[in-house]
Parts: structure tokens; sequence; C-alpha cells
């Protein structure tokens, strides 16, 4: 068995570490809120499923602001261009979460304006499904982004992760 | 009112009214192409029928050899509370239809969205442009000869 | 390049040209792309806005962000399956919209549902309507400047949603209704818990009410903007609150009733000042007078089937289907080939929170739709709003579309 050396020192690891426990407790979500699941993550911020005791207090409708975009809600061709434009204006380092059916795969609109699912331009990091999901689901996509980002996994490239509707709930 | 509607209309245009047919207590007249403009002017101006609303205006494509589109008005009158719905017929080499714009501001959009989905051409219309889908978009979507996943490459898609 | 340099601005915005330049750039009036991602346009609207300074010249609304094809889909589909696709028409009030589109195909069909479904599609219809009026209660408060009003407006629609769980299954976008009848009959467990929130709701009403009404900020951002008069609010084809806070006493539930709306008593708020602090007063009278028309609806709540017994046309319940033969039978052919109404057309409409929700449906005599139209009132109600902001200052676009009240999901289909 081979250990792989890396350059890293104990100082740049544990810093790393930190930077990683600073950005996961203070994600700032930038909502794409599109469609029906838009109300879902107004539920998700509001006063029940609050989103504010996990660091994402700032709604930021910036995206110069903010560093995770949550798409929630049918993406149509027309409408592709405008979320790649803001996806690229966020700044490094940015995590997507696909929120509910028609973002993972289109979802129930198989029609001619409808974009198949938005990972054909955007890279993604989480998956929820759910039309629209429960905002408990929503809660646990961003626990898993923040489990991400604890591992010090580089967005947009690691393993996709799926949340499933499940009958949990808090 | 369907009688006292029925008889101004004949009064006032003796040969537009080409079909009258009721079903399940709705009123509905199809009415020669040339003549719609006129009639409906007819109704909204005339004090006693008052349509002073457009409700809806919808095309509708029946797939069949002549006349194969129809444009559909659903007016509705706030002082008799009565809803009207008249027809016109459209064959396919003369998508041309009069503009009702000019007497309700309502069907401004609305024609422009049968426009975008069918091809049908309003003459008199202010800004006749699409609405629904981009500009550049060549093809007629509710026409029953377009499929409905679309067509490969007719909407662009940003890279990745 | 000697065309009009505000025309050349219009084409590089809508063409995403960044290169063009202008010579003089003092001189042009601005045109501001308040885009498709904004905060306060309730969604995916986009507006192109000239300005000379702070006063809009002109403005031009660019739908089709949310275009998904609903017609074209409803011509593939059987009638039953199009039912969960109207949940996502007005989705702040999604129980509305599946009751239209089921009455709507009843009546193409000729089936009546029994009284007691027709209660409790009453019951949905109004709390539909609630929901969706504390959405925009919130949402248009935020935008005008107070955001607690959203925070409480956001708690309120949880408790209605808690309801909508118990009652239908969903937290949100239900497919309750079904040709004929409902999904399921209501419980008493759901009939505790609407009549727990009946008592509490007023209160919170008023809580809402005392922080806006007499609120002096309030009142200046709303008063006398978006002015639009009563022939032009008819001419346009509006329905809904703006239509009745511009003075005509107009309400399908009572000129053109449909389920059970002529057996109970209800008022119909009309406002005469024609601008947006009027459409504030309308809707929230409008919210106290569904708290009375739940009371009433479920006082006379009457007891029976929830289905219509027509087995050739309505769904049998999922036990039955299991165990016995006729009823596998009919699911197998419904569920495959439709109902098959009659050959013709029909519309119908019901008095949804926005305006006039209607259906247009032409049937072939198949299992599926021919042509299946939406009437969708956000679509109508948009077409005034360069009419209602001619003149006005950038600061009133936002106060005039929470007047408005528009959900893109409606208007794009």
């Amino acid at each position: 068995m081979e250990l792989e050396r890396t350059n890293d020192s104990f100082l740049t690891t544990q810093l790393d570490q930190i930077i990683g426990w600073a950005r996961k407790n203070s994600l700032w979500p930038m909502p794409m809120g599109i469609s029906c699941c838009a109300i879902e993550m107004m539920a998700f911020a509001g006063p029940r499923f609050d989103v504010a005791r996990f660091g994402s207090e700032a709604f930021r409708f910036s995206p110069r602001q903010s560093d995770l975009m949550i798409v929630a809600g049918t993406v149509t061709y027309k409408m592709s261009h405008v979320v790649r434009k803001i996806y690229d204006q966020m700044p490094d380092p940015k995590w997507v979460i696909a929120m509910g059916a028609c973002t993972s795969s289109g979802g129930m609109y198989r029609s001619y304006s409808v974009v198949q699912g938005i990972d054909l331009f955007l890279p993604v990091d989480v998956y929820v499904s759910g039309c629209p999901p429960r905002p408990d689901n929503l809660l646990k996509a961003l626990m898993e982004i923040q489990k991400k980002i604890a591992r010090g996994e580089k967005p947009g490239q690691s393993d996709k992760v799926y949340i499933e509707e499940s009958a949990e709930h808090a | 009112m369907k009688d006292l509607l029925l008889q101004k209309l004949r009064e006032q245009f003796p040969s537009a009214v080409e079909v009258v047919s009721e079903f399940r207590d709705e009123l509905t007249l199809i009415i020669r192409k040339a003549d719609i403009l006129p009639v409906c002017s007819f109704l909204q101006s005339n004090s006693d029928l008052s349509f002073d609303s457009i409700r809806d205006l919808c095309g509708a494509d029946y797939h069949r050899p002549d006349d194969r589109f129809e444009v559909i008005y659903n007016i509705y009158s706030l002082k008799n509370n009565f809803r009207l719905r008249l027809k016109v017929r459209i064959d396919e080499k003369d998508l041309h239809v009069a503009s009702v714009s000019g007497i309700w501001q309502g069907a401004n959009w609305l024609e422009r969205e049968s426009y975008d989905m069918y091809g049908i051409l309003f003459d008199g219309h202010p800004d006749l442009r699409r609405i629904y889908l981009p500009e550049e978009f060549e093809y007629y979507p509710l026409r029953k000869d377009f499929p409905l996943m679309g067509i490969p490459g007719s909407l662009p898609l940003p890279r990745k | 390049m000697d065309q009009d340099p505000k025309l050349r601005i219009l084409h590089a915005l809508e063409s995403q040209d960044t290169t063009v330049t202008f010579d003089d750039p003092l001189e042009n009036e601005m045109i501001l792309n308040m885009g498709p991602q904004h905060p306060a346009t309730h969604g995916v609207l986009r507006l192109l806005i000239r300005l000379d300074g702070e006063t809009i010249v002109s403005l031009v609304p660019d739908l089709g962000y949310l275009h998904r094809g609903y017609e074209k889909l409803a011509e593939n589909m059987t009638f039953h399956e199009f039912i969960p696709h109207t949940d996502r028409l007005d989705y702040l009030s999604p129980l509305a919209n599946n009751v239209a589109y089921v009455l709507a195909v009843e009546k193409l069909a000729g089936i009546e549902a029994p009284p007691r479904a027709q209660y409790i599609r009453v019951i949905c219809c109004e709390l539909a309507r609630l929901t969706s009026h504390l959405v925009w209660l919130g949402t248009m408060a935020m935008d005008v400047g107070a955001v607690t009003v959203l925070l409480w407006g956001f708690r309120e629609r949880e408790k209605i949603q808690d309801i909508w769980d118990v009652l239908t299954g969903v937290r949100f976008t239900t497919s309750y209704t079904r040709i004929g009848g409902l999904a399921q009959d209501i419980t008493p467990e759901a009939i505790t818990a609407l009549n727990d929130f009946l008592d509490r709701f007023p209160a919170s009403l008023d809580e809402c009410e005392k922080v806006l009404n007499k609120n002096r900020i309030f009142i200046d951002r709303c008063e006398g903007v978006g002015f639009l008069s009563k022939e032009d609010t008819i001419n346009f084809g509006i329905t809904g609150p703006i239509l009745r806070a511009a003075g005509v006493d107009h309400d399908l539930r009572r000129d053109a009733p449909y389920l059970v709306y002529d057996k109970l008593e209800f008022n119909v708020p009309v406002y005469y000042d024609c601008d947006t602090l009027a459409r504030f007063y309308v809707r929230m009278a409008e919210m106290r007078e569904s708290v009375s028309i739940l009371r009433q609806a479920l006082q006379k709540l009457p007891s029976g089937p929830t289905n219509a017994a027509n087995p050739k046309r309505v769904l049998p319940q999922k036990e039955k289907v299991y165990g016995k033969m006729e009823e596998l039978i009919h699911d197998f052919m419904l569920v495959n080939f439709g109902i098959n109404p009659p050959i013709g057309e029909v519309y119908h409409a019901i008095e949804a929170s926005k305006g006039e929700l209607g259906f247009y449906i032409v049937s072939h005599g198949e299992g599926y739709p021919w042509r299946l139209k939406i009437r969708s009132p956000s679509f109508s109600n948009l077409q005034a709003l360069p009419a209602m902001l001619k003149g006005r200052m950038i600061s009133d676009v936002v106060a005039v579309i929470g007047g408005l009240d528009p959900v893109m999901g409606e208007a794009d289909k």
C-alpha cells in the first residue's frame, strides 16, 4: 500500500479546514427562483424551515455577492441563457443546487421549449427530487453541500449527490 | 338576450352569420371572415348589446383540407351579463384576418399569441411579433404538424 | 450608423450586443432592462423601460421566459393526465386551478359532482384564494418596504399548507380534484384543523393591517400610483380585484355561479379609486370574505358520496380496483383511453384569486382534447402595465407590479 505524499504541510491543511468551515457555515444562496419551486424556496427561507440558522442569512439577489445558486423552477430555452449568464457572473468557488424535477431532468414537461435538465449547460452539485421538493429536502441538500465543502471537494467536479423524496419530515 | 342579439345582427349584417350553434347553454356564431371587423365594432358600440370586454382570443388548427384554421373570440357584456363566442374560419392559403385590437385593447397580446403559436397574420395590428418564443424561432408550435418534443437545434442552448 | 440612437440601444439590448458605442452619451434617454432575474418582478418577467432621468417614457414587457408548452402538452394526454399540470399554472393557488379545469371537463362531458364534493371544492377554492392573497400581501409589502409582513404572511401560509397536507396528502401542488369528484374525502381531522385556523386567522390579518393601513409611507407609495380609468380597465379585458378596484361590481361567483356559490352569502368588495391602494383594500376585504365563506361551507357540508356515480367516466377508488372486476376494467379503460366526452366545445371560467381563469376545450370525441386554451388572468392583466406606468417614476414600477399581482406560470403558460 502506498501512501500518497502531498505537498500540503500541517499548517496549510489546517488553514484549508478553517476556510472550509467558514465557507460552509456562511453559504449565501442566489435564489434563481423561476416558478413553483421558488415558492417552496421562499418557504425554506421563511419562519418555519428557517435557513438562516444554517448560515444562509442573506438571500442576495445579486450574483456578485453569493456563492451558491439554487435553480428553482422550470428552465426554458429562452431562460437558459439568462441562468448561464448569472452563473458566469458569480465569483469562484460556486456551487449549484438543482431543485426539483424540472431542473434535474425536465420534469413533467417533455415539450419543445423546456430544457431537459440544467446539467446540459451548468455543472450541478446536488440534485433534489420532488415537485416541488419539501423544504426539508432542500435543507438536506444544503447540508450535503456543506459536507462537500468540509471534505474539500472542488465544486462542479465531485460526485453528484441525489436527494430523494422521503417520508420523514421535521 | 340571445334573440335580441340574433335579430340585431341579422338586421345589420344579413349575410355575415354563417352558422348559429348552441352546446351546453353557450352560444357560438360562425362569422364570415370578411365581416368580422364590422360585426365586432357593431357589437361593442351598440348600447343595447354593449360587448365591452374581450375575454379570450385564440386560434385552433383543425387539420382539415380546406379552412384549416379558426380564430375564436370570447366576448362578454358586463351590462347584460352575457357571454358570446364568435368563430372565423381561415384557409391555409390566405392566413390573414382583420385585427380587433382597435376595438378592444385587450386583444393586442392575445393576437400576438395566436400569431406566435399558429402563424395567423392579423392585418392592422400595431405590433405583430412573437410573444412567447424567441424572435428567431422559425416554426409555429401549436400546429398539428409540429412535434411535441420540438425540432432539435431550433432553439439554441448556452455552452457548458 | 445613421440609425436613431434610441433604436440602436434597443436593438443592442435585445441582441445582447455589448460592443455598441455612442458619440454623446448624455444626450440619450436610458433604456433600463429590469431583467427576468429580479427580486421584485414576481417571477420571470422582463421589462424594457425607456427612462428620461427617473421618469418612465415607455415600457415594454417581454414574456415567454416560462413558456412550457401547456397547450401542446394538453393535446397529447388524456383529460385525467392533465390535472397535475393545472396545479402549476397559478402556482400560488393550485387547488383553484384544479377545480377550474375539472369543472370545464365536467361541463363538456355532462357529469355533475355530488353536493358534498361541491362544498369541499368551494372550501378548496377559498383556501387557495387565501394562500394566493397572503403571498401577494407579503411580496407587495416587501417590495414597497415593509419586510416584516412577508414573514407574517408566510407564517399564516404554512398553517394553510398543513391543512392541505392533512386534506390532500401534499403540501403544495395538490392535484386533489378528479373528474366527477375528488381524490379522497375530507376527514374530521382536517375539519378540526380548518376550524382552528379560521378562529385565529382574522387576528393575524388585523395585525398586518395595523402595520400597513394607516402607514404614511405605504399610503404615499401606493396612492394614485398605477391609475387606469374604468373604461380602459374594461376595454383591456382585465378581471379580478383590479376590476373591482376600478368601481365595476363584477364577480363570477355571484354573476355566473358555479359549484354552490349561489347557496352561500358573501359580499363583493368594490372600491372606486382605480389605483394600487384601492387594489390593496379590495384584496384585504376579499380575504375576510373568504373566511366567512369558509365558515358557511363548513357548517353546511352535507354527507354523502364524493364522486359522481358514472362508472364510465369517473375513476374508481383504488381499493376497489385491486379487488373487483368491473372497477379494474373501468380503471384500465379510463387510464388508457380517456373519458371520451361528446363532440363539442365548451368554455368554463371561475373567479380565481387573480381574475377570470377559464378553460376552453374543444373535443372531437376522443380521450384527448383536440384544443385546450387556458384563459389566464395574469396575461390579460399584464397588458395594461405600460398604460398604467406612463409618466410615472421608476420606483413606482415595483408598487404597480405588486398591485397587479401577476404570476408568470399562468401568464406564460
